[in-house]
C-alpha cells in the first residue's frame, strides 16, 4: 500500500463513519421522542452527512479516477464501506440512540481534536470544522445520559442495557491497519491507542456521573475495517442507494 | 386546553449579533436549564439568526392581564405630544 492509497482508505473510513451515522440519525425524522429532540437529532444527522460530503469528497480526490462524493456513497458495495459497526446498529430505543451518540462522540472528539494537528491540510481542515460540530454532540448526548441513569427505574434500566448492548463494538473504534501505519509516519494519521485512555476515562465520567456502570464485558466485535459488517449495513444501503441504482445518472 | 405533556415550556430570546438586543424568537420544551438552551439553538438558530441566547422559564415572565388593556395603553393614544416629531432639527446633526 502506498501513501496515496492509505489515504483514500483513511478518508473512506472516516467520510463512511460520519455517512452511516448520519443516515442512522436521520432515519429518526419524525421519530423523536418529542420535538425538539427530534430536531436535535435531525441537525446532528446533518453535521455528519456535511462531513461525509467533505471526506468522501476528498477521498475521491485522492484516489483521482474521476469520481465525486456521490459516486463513493451511492455506488460502492457494502464489503467496499469501511464505517465502524457500531454507526449502523439499529436504534432499539431512545436509550439506545443516546448511548451511541456517547460512545462515539467521544471518540470523535478525541479524534479530530488530534487530527486537526494532521499534516494533510484537508484532513486537518475537516477536522477542526468537525470539532465544533462534535463539542456540541458530546455536550447534548452526556447531558441525556445522566438525565436517563438519573431519571426513573425504567430510565435508568434502559440507559444501562443501551450501553451494555453496544460496548461490544467499542473496541473496533480503536483498531489499526496498514493505512495507519503509514499515515502515522507521515504525521498524517494519529495512533489511535494514544487517545483510547482519554476515551475511557472521559466515557466512564459520565457513565459515573449518570450513576450508571461501565460495562466490562472484554468481549469485542470486530470486522469493519476489512469491510465485513452486520447484517444491518446492507438494509441502510439498499435504502439509500436505491434511486442511483434504479435509475443511474438521475440528478436533482 | 389539553394537558401539556411535554415537559416545562420557555421562552426563548435571540440575539442576532453581539450589541444588538434580544428578540423574542418563541417557545421550546425542556427539563432543565441545559436542555433549554440546547434545545433553542435546536429549533431557532440552525440558519445562523443569533450568537446568543436567553431562554427564561415561561411560568417566570409577569404579563399584563388582556382586561386591563384599556386602563394601561388607551390614555397613551391621544397624546401624540409625546413623540419627538415636534422638534425642528438642527441642521448638521446626522445621527439623530
Amino acid at each position: 500500500m502506498n501513501k496515496q492509497k492509505a489515504i483514500f482508505n483513511y478518508a473512506l473510513r472516516l467520510g463512511d463513519n460520519s455517512l452511516v451515522l448520519g443516515h442512522r440519525l436521520a432515519e429518526l425524522c419524525s421519530k423523536g421522542p418529542i420535538l425538539e429532540e427530534d430536531l436535535a437529532l435531525t441537525n446532528m444527522a446533518l453535521d455528519h452527512i456535511g462531513r461525509a460530503q467533505a471526506f468522501l469528497g476528498y477521498a475521491a480526490q485522492v484516489e483521482g479516477k474521476n469520481k465525486t462524493a456521490d459516486d463513493l456513497a451511492y455506488k460502492r458495495a457494502e464489503r467496499s464501506f469501511y464505517n465502524n459497526l457500531i454507526m449502523e446498529l439499529p436504534d432499539k430505543d431512545f436509550a439506545a440512540t443516546i448511548a451511541r451518540q456517547l460512545l462515539v462522540s467521544s471518540f470523535e472528539y478525541f479524534l479530530y481534536t488530534e487530527l486537526m494537528k494532521s499534516k494533510d491540510e484537508t484532513i486537518a481542515a475537516i477536522s477542526a470544522k468537525a470539532v465544533k460540530e462534535v463539542r456540541y454532540h458530546l455536550a447534548h448526548s452526556s447531558d441525556w445520559t445522566c438525565r436517563l441513569g438519573e431519571g426513573t427505574a425504567v430510565s435508568h434500566e434502559k440507559m444501562q442495557n443501551a450501553l451494555n448492548d453496544l460496548w461490544m463494538f467499542t473496541g473496533e473504534l480503536f483498531e489499526m491497519n496498514d493505512a495507519d501505519a503509514i499515515l502515522i509516519k507521515e504525521g498524517i494519521a494519529i495512533d489511535l491507542n494514544s487517545i483510547k485512555q482519554q476515551w475511557l476515562e472521559h466515557v466512564n465520567g459520565v457513565i459515573l456521573e449518570a450513576t450508571l456502570t461501565l460495562p466490562s464485558s472484554d468481549f469485542m466485535q470486530t470486522g469493519s475495517r476489512k469491510g465485513i459488517h452486520t447484517e444491518y449495513l446492507g438494509h441502510i444501503l439498499s435504502e439509500m442507494q436505491y434511486l442511483q441504482r434504479a435509475y443511474p445518472t438521475a440528478q436533482w | 386546553m389539553a394537558t401539556d405533556t411535554q415537559l416545562d415550556l420557555w421562552e426563548v430570546f435571540i440575539q442576532p449579533k453581539s450589541g444588538n438586543r434580544y428578540a423574542h424568537a418563541g417557545s421550546i420544551h425542556a427539563s432543565d436549564k441545559k436542555m433549554a438552551i440546547q434545545n433553542a439553538r435546536d429549533i431557532y438558530t440552525r440558519r445562523g439568526e443569533g450568537t446568543s441566547i436567553w431562554v427564561v422559564p415561561s411560568n417566570c415572565i409577569i404579563a399584563s392581564d388582556p382586561n386591563d388593556e384599556d386602563m394601561l395603553f388607551e390614555p397613551s393614544n391621544d397624546k401624540v405630544y409625546r413623540h419627538p416629531t415636534f422638534y425642528e432639527m438642527p441642521e448638521g446633526a446626522k445621527n439623530i
